[in-house]
């Protein structure tokens, strides 16, 4: 049987709307993958450790607020603390092109910017799973 | 140490990863996970296990983290299985429960999981009594089911939780008796939550009408289902006429009944209201959940209500693992043949039956050796 797909939605940072986050969650709901969806003003702690109750292969984060260059990083960060490394990691929302190398420098595995057809997102998550069983 | 009872070890030790793993290894099924519940069924059976449930809306996601955190007042270690369901044409779903859960996310004394239904019915999903198991014996002390939004029979839980939580809201009108026949009857602790909204009284007094008429006409509400039970354990003496027996037992149960509920010891379910947004009444509805634990511990009900549900559940999985064996292409043709014979009328259905039962259990002696 093919595996299912589990991936954790988070908006991390003070933003006030999810909308953008609520339109990949649905995407990825209708490409067949089960989505945790958790939410406004998570910090980067609470995604963490999220991910890690609901092992979730994937963490895909939104940030709107232009925190991104801090609270994408943290998570990377607090990931590795804990010794997981077996989870992609991807953003999406309002970033500057020039933010992104230093976001994929750290570890985020790509970054999706306002326009991208949800399958580009769907695709990229298929073919970059870290974990395969 | 092989893998398997490394696992255990790491989920015995409170490894919130191990733990994690291993349920989503129950979740699709891996059978190398049974080794490892074999192992950890030495330190299951501890934990009081409650399940929330009602329709859809009702508030069970936001009542649920009230509760968490008024358990964590008290000390316990939490965990909590939240389902929802999954999509049946993509298999996809959105689990949205923890939104309201998710400021427990940094506390390490709470485990949240979300489980997607994957096509499973009943309100819960195949893989949550085995979840709920690798809990236990991972130390929590209270395990939390959150159903899927119920409508009428999706009562599996009651195979499930020691303690129900049946969660109601007003304004749902005539959705509230639709549901009498069905859901109402499992909970062991009812809770009209939103009592701030027009008509909570109304709904207080229905429940509550609806509880005392269903025991006055000795009906078989869970409640009384367990009497019965507990008197079919007393010994029927042998002046008894055999023919008269299940009459003796009835009269034992509701002798029973009374007694405890003379003592004070199993009342009626209560019924209380909250307010779960602002937290209202969610530490009387604690104090109810755990009276309730009290009262199945003191009457000898939990050891019965525990057996009961795990020979229902030895049943499924055994029907299950016969569903099996009938999926097998071999009984599949078998089974496009009779059905060939009885239209043409070679044989009739209930013939064809009986042979078919005769192949599947040659079939299933044939795979178990």
């Amino acid at each position: 049987m093919e595996r299912t797909i589990r991936v954790l939605v988070a908006k991390p940072g003070l933003d006030g709307h999810d909308r953008g986050a609520k339109v990949i969650a649905r995407a990825l709901r209708d490409a067949g993958m089960e989505v945790i969806y958790t939410g406004l003003r998570q910090t980067p702690e609470q995604i963490v450790n999220a991910a890690i109750q609901e092992d979730a292969d994937v963490i895909a984060m939104s940030i709107l607020s232009g925190a991104h260059n801090h609270l994408f990083p943290r998570v990377l960060e607090l990931l590795k603390d804990k010794g997981v490394d077996d989870v992609l990691v991807i953003g999406g929302g309002v970033i500057p092109d020039d933010d992104i190398p230093g976001l994929k420098a750290a570890g985020i595995a790509e970054v999706f910017t306002p326009g991208t057809p949800t399958s580009a997102t769907i695709d990229f998550i298929r073919n970059n799973l870290k974990r395969k069983a | 140490m092989d893998a398997a009872a490394l696992l255990a070890q790491r989920v015995r030790a409170g490894d919130v990863r191990a733990t994690a793993r291993l349920i989503s290894m129950i979740e699709r099924d891996d059978p190398s996970r049974l080794e490892t519940l074999k192992t950890l069924h030495a330190w299951t059976g501890r934990a009081h296990i409650i399940g929330i449930t009602g329709p859809p809306g009702s508030g069970k996601s936001t009542l649920t983290d009230k509760i968490v955190s008024e358990l964590r007042n008290r000390k316990r270690r939490v965990a909590v299985v939240a389902i929802d369901p999954s999509s049946p044409f993509t298999g996809g779903a959105i689990l949205g429960d923890r939104i309201r859960m998710n400021r427990h996310s940094t506390d390490e004394s709470v485990f949240i999981r979300s489980l997607a239904t994957r096509g499973h019915l009943g309100g819960l999903s195949r893989a949550t009594s085995e979840a709920v198991r690798v809990l236990d014996a991972a130390g929590y002390d209270d395990i939390i089911i959150e159903t899927v939004g119920v409508g009428q029979s999706e009562v599996d839980v009651v195979r499930l939780a020691d303690t129900i939580v049946l969660v109601s809201v007003p304004g749902m009108g005539d959705d509230i008796q639709a549901i009498k026949a069905g859901v109402m009857e499992i909970g062991d602790v009812f809770c009209v939550n939103k009592a701030d909204r027009d008509g909570a009284e109304r709904v207080v007094r229905e429940i509550r009408a609806m509880l005392e008429t269903a025991v006055l006409n000795g009906a078989s509400t869970r409640f009384s289902v367990l009497y019965a039970s507990l008197a079919a354990e007393s010994a029927i003496p042998d002046s008894v006429a055999p023919e008269t027996h299940d009459y003796f037992q009835q009269g034992a149960a509701h002798h029973i009944a009374k007694q405890h509920h003379d003592h004070g010891e199993l009342d009626l379910p209560p019924v209380l209201t909250t307010i779960a947004e602002s937290g209202e009444g969610v530490r009387d509805l604690v104090d109810a959940i755990k009276a309730h634990e009290t009262g199945l511990v003191s009457t000898g009900l939990l050891a019965i209500r525990r057996r009961e549900n795990l020979a229902w559940e030895l049943g499924k999985a055994a029907a299950d693992r016969i569903q099996s064996v009938l999926e097998h292409e071999e009984r599949k043709s078998a089974m496009a043949e009779l059905a060939s014979a009885v239209l043409e009328k070679r044989t009739d259905f209930y013939e064809a039956l009986d042979k078919l039962e005769r192949s599947l259990a040659a079939a299933y002696v044939a795979q178990e050796s």
